[in-house]
């Protein structure tokens, strides 16, 4: 505990600085900080009570998750910014989402080599829910979609696009220009770009988010890996992946 | 189950595929169907569902069909499930698998999980109906709701009471949720205001009680700006973990040439430590403090935005000079081949290149094929 200041000067000064806050009718901050400290203790025991009842429901409810967490984001709290937090160590809500994190990471980074460093919100989710295995928590897509935004601050090009109804999550840092994303949401529609659009196709291929298919009747053809929805049904290997790259 | 008919799992004009999910059983009331686990595919028409081996085993039942559904938790070696209450089949329905059922209703069981979002796009199919509004080119036959039976009426009244429950019960949630907010709202005002006064230096705050605010901000995940630009985010529980890091990380970084992503970090640091994991925001305020500790780590961020431990001791010229080499005696080498030459992986192999690009010793051939770097001779 801070000790203030004994001698008679500091008594003074500190009577002096009272009073001037009085004046203005203004608490002190140090005050403030006091009560602030004691409101967290109140806190904390409301949160163990609510954690106690409610704890298994919001590991188990992705609804409930999602009441909760909007109801954060309208107080201003942010119940994943830290393990340490309240609402981590109490509710664990922390350990769900970083968990997560970790799986979606592993999961890109495994796809890396096939699709570029993009992939549908939709391939991913399923691939996060076969690793997770059979006696895991089922995720929702809303789940996950927290989880990619939390892992932002690590800087490592997490992004999310939509296209559609849904997104494409980016997992490197290849720069998308606004023509890409464009160009992204029009090949969900279509699968395969014709050459008539106008853009730059050589920056996605050089990031190895696009594949050209010079083989194809008339044009030639632009397939976006991170759209395939056959392949996502089954798996390749690196060595496969890198007989397929033109 | 009677209520399914055979089907080519074709969509009409009109309809279109909502979601799919694999690994569903189909349960006939209670019991299993005498089907495998297959495909489930919900449609804006239709349920479809195919048996995963025998593509042609194929059935489905209209959406129109079903009065109600709800979930069913999964229990100890147990799938989670869908119940799904239906109409009595049409008397004119085409064939299907069963001919005959006792139940009116069935179950999906989520082998390999993905109800969740099913639950939710059902729900959504379910709300907007749009099958009403276009009607697929072959007429799926839709059950009218004045197929109304004595002993369908009783089981609805069932069905009913248990939503009713359910509501009141969500209620009870929601309003002490908001409960729970409203004494954290009391305290992100307070810090507010504290926050606010630090930042005029008005009153004779200590260091210590900065500390102590921080860290109060910290337990209630408070965002505070105004201590960031004056006392950095760290507390004392990040100074901790910055320690941690720096003995944890000392061999892994030795083994990677010196440098490691964050993410790499984070996936290593919470894999071992299975329980209370770190949030990536943690770990990124705990690596900021390396320097001030006088820690042998240090947090590096590319131009590219990619964000790296790496050792403090790492030497930068000796990097670059030993890139060089490599690409010298190659004769050109890409991202991939390089981080294959050195054990990297593929996003700091790049990194590497760049840099020694950057400094004048490489150059690069941007093509179609691929980025690769040459010995910079001009």
């Amino acid at each position: 505990m801070h000790r203030r200041g004994v001698g008679a000067g500091a008594i003074a000064k500190k009577k002096l600085a009272e009073a001037k806050y009085k004046e203005r009718g203004t608490v002190l901050a140090e005050d403030q900080i006091i009560q602030m400290s004691k409101q967290l203790e109140t806190f904390k025991t409301h949160l163990e009570e609510f954690a106690s009842k409610h704890k298994q429901e919001i590991r188990k409810n992705s609804q409930f998750r999602v009441q909760f967490q909007e109801m954060c984001a309208t107080i201003g709290v942010d119940p994943l910014a830290s393990g340490k937090g309240f609402w981590s160590e109490m509710l664990g809500v922390g350990d769900f989402y970083y968990e997560l994190g970790v799986q979606i990471i592993e999961v890109c980074l495994a796809l890396k080599h096939r699709n570029g460093g993009l992939i549908t919100l939709d391939e991913l989710h399923q691939r996060v829910l076969k690793g997770r295995g059979k006696f895991a928590q089922d995720v929702s897509q809303d789940d996950l979609v927290r989880a990619i935004k939390k892992l932002k601050a690590m800087g490592n090009g997490f992004g999310m696009i939509p296209v559609g109804g849904s997104y494409l999550v980016q997992s490197v840092p290849a720069e998308l220009n606004m023509d890409h994303t464009v160009v992204l949401q029009l090949a969900e529609v279509k699968h395969i770009m014709r050459s008539e659009v106008r853009w730059e196709p050589e920056h996605l291929l050089k990031e190895g988010l696009a594949w050209l298919d010079t083989q194809a009747y008339g044009d030639p053809q632009y397939w976006l890996p991170a759209l395939f929805s056959e392949l996502s049904a089954r798996d390749i290997t690196p060595d496969e992946a890198s007989q397929m790259v033109p | 189950m009677d209520r399914f008919v055979w089907s080519n799992g074709l969509l009409e004009m009109n309809e279109t595929l909502v979601i799919q999910q694999r690994g569903v059983r189909l349960y006939d009331g209670e019991e299993k169907a005498k089907l495998d686990a297959g495909v489930v595919l919900l449609s804006t028409h239709r349920l479809i569902w195919r048996d995963i081996k025998n593509h042609e085993c194929c059935i489905a039942v209209p959406l129109s069909q079903i009065v109600f559904f709800e979930e069913q938790a999964a229990g100890i070696g147990k799938s989670a499930k869908i119940v799904v209450h239906l109409h009595p089949a049409l008397p004119n329905k085409d064939p299907g698998p069963y001919q005959h059922s006792k139940f009116s209703y069935i179950k999906l069981s989520f082998k390999e999980h993905g109800q969740i979002e099913f639950y939710r796009r059902l729900t959504e199919e379910m709300t907007q109906r749009r099958w009403e509004n276009t009607p697929a080119s072959q007429p799926i036959p839709t059950a009218t709701g004045s197929q109304t039976g004595r002993t369908r009426a009783v089981g609805i009244v069932g069905i009913e009471r248990k939503l009713e429950e359910k509501r009141k019960e969500t209620d009870k949630n929601i309003s002490e949720v908001r409960d729970l907010g409203q004494g954290a709202k009391e305290m992100v005002e307070l810090s507010r205001s504290i926050a606010n006064k630090i930042k005029e230096k008005q009153g004779d705050i200590t260091e210590d009680e900065t500390i102590r605010f921080k860290s109060y901000l910290l337990s209630m995940g408070i965002a505070n700006p105004v201590t960031r630009e004056t006392h950095g985010s760290g507390t004392h529980y990040h100074m901790q973990l910055a320690k941690q890091l720096a003995d944890m990380l000392l061999a892994p970084l030795q083994e990677r040439g010196g440098m490691m992503a964050l993410t790499e970090v984070y996936c290593l640091m919470n894999r071992a430590r299975g329980m209370e994991l770190l949030s990536p925001e943690d770990l990124v305020n705990a690596c900021k403090m390396f320097e001030s500790l006088k820690l042998p780590l240090r947090l590096r961020v590319f131009d590219s935005g990619v964000m790296v431990v790496q050792l403090q001791s790492h030497n930068e010229e000796e990097m670059i000079a030993s890139a060089l080499d490599n690409v010298s005696e190659k004769g050109s080498l890409t991202s991939e081949e390089f981080a294959k030459l050195l054990g990297l992986s593929v996003l700091l192999a790049k990194e590497r290149l760049l840099l020694a690009e950057k400094m004048g010793h490489l150059c690069r051939d941007d093509s179609v094929e691929g980025l690769r770097f040459y010995p910079n001779l001009f």
